[in-house]
């Protein structure tokens, strides 16, 4: 006892032992660039998705098969109903139809309620740690991000069974639709994040929201229905970014398993596509833009109504 | 000595919310009565610390001296006035947030240290001390949700007092955790200090305040109504209870 007080006691009055100059100006601790600090932070991020994921497999025996099987038996409802049951013999493997539809529409859903959820999830940490708050937001994207992988490998799993043969083109469908569907889940999620700390019913409305997603996009019908139904009033149809990733995603996989691919994209996909899925993740970047000035200015006011 | 922390006329409103459903606003409305109600819990402070000063934060339940803690750690923002901070600013204002009960404790150690703004290299260089710190012996690699809670706040608080800032927060950290723990706290802080970090530390101890600190101010209804030399601050206060011993007075101080 007497020699661990000692030291307390004699330098008690003494001068201090070192002087520690900070090379830093002063500046309010409060300040954070928002997204670019999520960047900037991104070990933390990393942390954060793991966390989420490894969390969410926790105690489960098969862990992260799950993300495999729960896809699989999807498709296969998808597979037997579609193309068993109701029997659309015209229209050429519909399933797979389905599926390019359900893993964008999918990946859209999780990011939006999960990023909705997010900032009132992880209070503790909002209202005590100096966390750039978009972190949560951003994490939730990652992790329903990473989720879509075991969805490709399915997709082109079962694509590969009907005899399909990757082209650049469908790669490069794929990776714009993803990335649609990353900027625009993302710019959502930081919205209705900060919406539902004050309003807890903005995680319940944004839940009856994205119910409505899958039949706002050419999955469980082709998108020339869309065009015979309403002529050139299809048009306004494409201005939903999320058909123009579900029809991304079609022209990457399920183009390619028909029989007669070029046929098949001329007949049932829009000319210009990649023109249209560029004009949509440009849109999607201005409202990702909008977001982040929106949630700065919220966010202020986020710790202490939690 | 330059200037570490500069609080100027800051002032930050919380809104007391009668009301929250859309019903209890319609008769709220309906019978004239206020909606919400603002008050200051943190109400024109200005101080200026300089780096190195080590300040004991004292002052009644509610005075707003977390609410201080989190204008300067930067997790709010003042309503008017500024505040302003010189370096890397960390601490613990609760111990053990952002713990994730169901991961273990070797996977919250790494990420605990990662929302306090380490790297992992400086988190895998320091994480035998860590652990060491934290006593937590062979419970490193099991869920944290089955940690008592002194095991829990000694894991928080060894994670950061392993961080590498230029001022160090405390709010009232010591007092869950026992007493040889403590005792172990006070001299890491003791340590810090001489480093030449800045200190801010919250507590009701008198004891270790005086050990502690160079400067007390204290905080009455968010209103600064003390700052100045330590003995007098505790006179202010009239905490000073000459038959305690100088540790145990920390133990249920804060209740
Ligand atoms: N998020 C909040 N919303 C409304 N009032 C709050 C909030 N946080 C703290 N307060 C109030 O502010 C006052 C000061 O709180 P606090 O800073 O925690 O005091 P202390 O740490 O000195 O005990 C208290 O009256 C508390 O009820
Ligand atoms: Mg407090």
């Amino acid at each position: 006892m007497t020699d661990v007080e000692t030291p307390h006691a004699a330098s008690e009055g003494e001068p201090r032992a070192e002087v520690r100059v900070v090379d830093a100006p002063l500046r309010p601790p409060s300040d954070t660039t928002g997204l670019m600090e999520v960047f900037r932070r991104r070990y933390l991020l990393r942390l954060l998705v793991k966390r989420e994921i490894s969390a969410r497999y926790q105690g489960s025996f098969l862990g992260l098969l799950w993300s495999y099987i729960n896809p699989l038996s999807q498709f296969l409802i998808y597979y037997f109903i579609m193309q068993i049951v109701i029997g659309r013999g015209q229209f050429e493997n519909f399933a797979v139809h389905v599926f390019c539809g359900l893993i964008v529409v999918h990946f859209f859903t999780e990011t939006f309620n999960a990023g909705t959820r997010s900032i009132v999830r992880n209070k503790s940490l909002v209202q005590k740690m100096a966390v750039p708050r978009e972190m949560f937001p951003v994490a939730s994207m990652l992790v329903s991000l990473f989720h879509v992988v075991p969805q490709l490998v399915i997709l082109v799993a079962v694509s590969l069974l009907y005899g399909y043969t990757p082209d650049p083109g469908a790669f490069a469908a794929a990776s714009l639709a993803l990335a649609i569907v990353m900027v625009l889940g993302t710019a959502l999620a930081l919205l209705f994040s900060t919406a539902n700390v004050f309003f807890r019913d903005f995680s319940s409305a944004v839940n009856i929201l994205t119910n409505f997603t899958r039949f706002g996009v050419p999955m469980i019908y082709p998108y020339t229905m869309v065009q015979e139904r309403f002529g050139s009033a299809a048009e306004y149809y494409l201005w939903n970014p999320m058909a123009n990733a579900v029809l991304l995603v079609q022209r990457g996989f399920w183009v390619g398993t028909t029989k007669d691919p070029e046929e098949t994209a001329r007949v049932h996909l829009p000319a210009n596509l990649f023109e249209l899925g560029l004009w949509s993740l440009l849109g999607s970047l201005v409202l990702l833009v909008v977001a982040q000035r929106v949630f700065s200015r919220l966010e202020q006011r986020i710790p202490e109504r939690l | 000595m330059s200037d570490s922390i500069v609080v100027d006329h800051a002032t930050k409103n919380f809104t007391l919310r009668y009301h929250r459903t859309l019903k209890d606003i319609t008769v709220a409305m309906s019978r004239g009565r206020a909606i919400s109600d603002t008050f200051q819990a943190v109400d024109d402070v200005s101080f200026t610390v300089g780096q190195g000063e080590s300040i004991g934060l004292m002052g009644l339940n509610g005075s707003g001296k977390s609410t201080l803690l989190k204008l300067i750690i930067g997790v709010m923002r003042p309503d008017s006035g500024e505040v302003l901070t010189r370096g890397r600013v960390s601490g613990l204002i609760a111990t053990g947030a952002g713990f994730h009960p169901q991961l273990t404790g070797r996977e919250n150690i790494f990420l605990n240290a990662a929302i306090l703004g380490m790297t992992e290299q400086e988190t895998k260089a320091k994480f035998d001390d860590i652990v060491e710190f934290a006593e937590v012996g062979r419970f490193l690699d099991t869920p944290v949700g089955t940690y008592s809670s002194g095991m829990y706040a000694r894991l928080g608080f060894a994670v950061a007092i392993h961080v590498d800032s230029d001022v160090f927060l405390a709010d009232e950290v010591l007092a869950v955790g026992d007493r040889p723990f403590k005792k172990k706290c006070l001299e890491r802080m003791q340590e810090i200090r001489h480093s030449g970090r800045t200190v801010f530390y919250v507590s009701h101890s008198a004891g270790s305040v005086r050990k502690m600190c160079d400067r007390v101010i204290v905080l009455e209804k968010g209103r600064v109504a003390y700052d100045g030399e330590v003995d007098a601050g505790i006179r202010f206060l009239k905490y000073d209870d000459p038959g305690q011993p100088d540790l145990d007075d920390e133990i249920g101080a804060d209740i």
